[in-house]
């Protein structure tokens, strides 16, 4: 019942986000659009990452390592491949066929690649989890410098333009769900006490690496996928633009939003994307790259008299009227934990 | 004589150059109170860790049931019946009680039996039902304690072992939660206990195993223990 119900949400959020898809870029000039795609880019990013940093406590720094990889590989997928095959559909539905599998190829890749990061460094205890990270990202960065069949230092030009409204946020959405849906059943509480207190996680038998890394994994597949839909929003990658800072700008999110809040990370990656882009007419008044330091500034304050974020923890079922749906999901969450309730006895 | 239900035989543990335990061995019966006494930095947590698996041994072995059990990850052992309720309490103080303590029941796989569980951990400690929904950090020091114990219990643990449940409480309360302790053995609970505090773990224990350096000194009964002039000098300050 819980999972059909679960089914059905995530349907009904897919089909709003896919019927609003051609009609949103008509509502306003190209360039609010394109901060509005950005936006639903940073917030399946800042979803992800905050899984990882905010609701199991580790700390990932190379979040724009697993971007870059979801990014190039399906990018190389589309651009070399798929866009010249024909699997015979109807038309429409090869575009969306085709995007779905590479998309997701990028994702697996990237995931693939987080396990191969997060087991040796998850294994142990401490903070070996950001410094293992921090030197993933470059390592992916200059390794695709050095790749010429992605066109090295030059970039990689002419990417299908595949993303569109529907694809960023249906994406988003997903994202959202799953994070959501893991916290609420008995794996969620193993992340949260891992984050808590490890030894005692341990303790109490919760396999404190596998629930580790499974995190980081899945936060690897969202980061994947976001930059395949980054790639074919662009249209042109290039290894700089997932460079540290990228990393450094979801980070950010997650904090501000409040470590382990998803609401937060929602709220803070449509704030961050559109105070950016607000901020950018100073730069062109002042002739003087203002921007990042008041951006900084900003920032400082904010943390300053929020020091928890935005949101702390907190999500938005836990105020006034939206209590109601936290109390539905966390009846079928116990319903889902005790299946066999009555065939025990 | 059946086997013992814990056994440690010749069991050493580094942490790198450290050798924190060298070579120890002794046994725990069935439905017993072991008590692991010595002073600070003798090795007695490093023990509890190598039991439940938290800590690899470097020689020797740890037997369970008459099974070895060294090198077996904490969590299958958890689902072995042995429970560890570390030092410092390290309860989840950003969850509530109740959270807490069904985090106890992870693995368990008879979830229509957590709920009895639950209110026979709340018979023992009726002060975790009155705070069922507050955060475990807002608990007092003893309340944590006994919340650490709850939750360990909730694993339907054959053997529970308590790494120095007195630590920074009142002797009040240390009383109550030592009666607990008594109380959970009696119903069948093995305990393998650790303290500082030597009179009060002799006062219940049955056996008693005195570590010093890395290296157990004396051990017996601990009524046997008590009477002794020597370990009255070393360890009770007398
Ligand atoms: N994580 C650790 N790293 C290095 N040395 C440790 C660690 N934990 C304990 N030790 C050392 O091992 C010895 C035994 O410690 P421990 O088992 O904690 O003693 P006790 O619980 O009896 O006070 C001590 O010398 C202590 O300094
Ligand atoms: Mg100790």
């Amino acid at each position: 019942m819980a999972y059909l119900k679960n089914f059905g949400v995530i349907l009904v959020g897919i089909v709003a986000c896919v019927g609003l898809s051609p009609v949103a870029p008509e509502l306003m000039n190209p360039y609010l659009f394109s901060i509005l795609m950005y936006a639903g880019i940073n917030i399946t990013l800042a979803v992800s990452l905050n899984l990882v940093n905010g609701l199991t406590g580790q700390f990932s720094m190379g979040h724009a390592g697993f971007m870059a990889v979801g990014g190039y590989v399906s990018a190389f997928l589309t651009t070399e491949y798929l866009s010249k095959m024909n699997p015979g559909l109807p038309a429409g539905l090869n575009e969306i066929v085709l995007f779905a599998a590479a998309l997701y190829a990028g994702g697996l890749a990237s995931a693939a690649l987080g396990y191969l990061v997060g087991l040796p460094s998850l294994r142990l205890k401490g903070d070996y989890l950001a410094i293992v990270t921090l030197g993933f990202g470059e390592i992916i960065r200059v390794l695709i410098l050095n790749i010429d069949a992605v066109g090295g230092a030059r970039g990689m030009p002419g990417i299908p333009k595949w993303t569109n409204f529907g694809w960023v946020y249906a994406i988003a959405f997903i994202s959202i769900i799953t994070v959501r849906r893991i916290m609420a059943s008995r794996h969620g509480r193993a992340l949260l006490a891992v984050r808590e207190d490890e030894i005692a996680a341990e303790a109490t038998g919760v396999n404190t690496t596998r629930y580790k890394v499974t995190a980081f994994v899945i936060g690897a597949f969202f980061a994947g996928v976001s930059g395949g839909l980054f790639a074919h929003f662009l249209t042109y990658l290039n290894p700089q633009t997932f460079d540290f800072n990228r990393s450094f700008e979801i980070i950010i999110m997650v904090v501000l939003g409040g470590m382990g809040s998803t609401t937060g990370a929602v709220v803070a990656a449509l704030f961050l994307t559109a105070l950016r882009e607000l901020l950018r007419p100073l730069q062109e008044i002042t002739r003087l790259d203002f921007r990042m330091v008041i951006y900084s500034l900003m920032l400082v304050i904010l943390m300053l008299t929020r020091p928890n974020g935005f949101f702390g923890t907190k999500e938005l079922s836990d105020f006034g009227p939206f209590r109601r749906f936290k109390r539905d999901a966390l009846k079928d969450a116990a319903a889902a934990d005790a299946p066999a309730e009555g065939a025990r006895g | 004589m059946s086997a013992p239900l814990l056994e440690f035989r010749d069991v050493n543990v580094h942490y790198g150059a450290i050798h924190a335990l060298k070579g120890i061995s002794f046994s725990v019966e069935q439905g017993k109170i072991l008590a692991l006494v010595g002073a600070n930095g003798a090795g007695k947590s490093t023990t509890l860790r190598a039991a439940s698996g938290m800590l690899p041994i470097s020689k020797g072995g740890v037997y369970f049931e008459g099974r070895k059990i060294d090198g077996t990850r904490a969590d299958r052992l958890v689902s072995m019946g042995i429970s560890h309720a570390p030092e410092g309490r390290g309860i989840f103080a950003n969850m509530t009680v109740e959270e807490n303590l069904t985090l106890g029941a992870f693995l368990r796989k008879d979830k229509s039996a957590i709920a009895p569980d639950l209110e026979r951990v709340f018979e023992l400690f009726p002060r975790l039902k009155e705070r069922i929904w507050q955060n475990a950090g807002t608990l007092s020091g003893g309340e944590q304690q006994m919340l650490a114990i709850g939750r360990a219990l909730m694993a339907r643990p054959k053997i529970l072992l308590l790494d120095e449940p007195s630590l920074g409480l009142a002797p009040q309360i240390i009383e109550k939660i030592f009666e607990i302790i008594v109380k959970v053995n009696e119903t069948g609970t093995t305990v393998l206990l650790v303290e500082q505090n030597a009179l009060l773990a002799l006062e219940v224990a049955h056996y008693a195993l005195v570590l010093e350096t890395g290296k157990v000194v004396a051990q017996g009964p601990s009524r046997k223990l008590l009477e002794s002039e020597e370990i009255r000098k070393a360890y009770l300050g007398d």
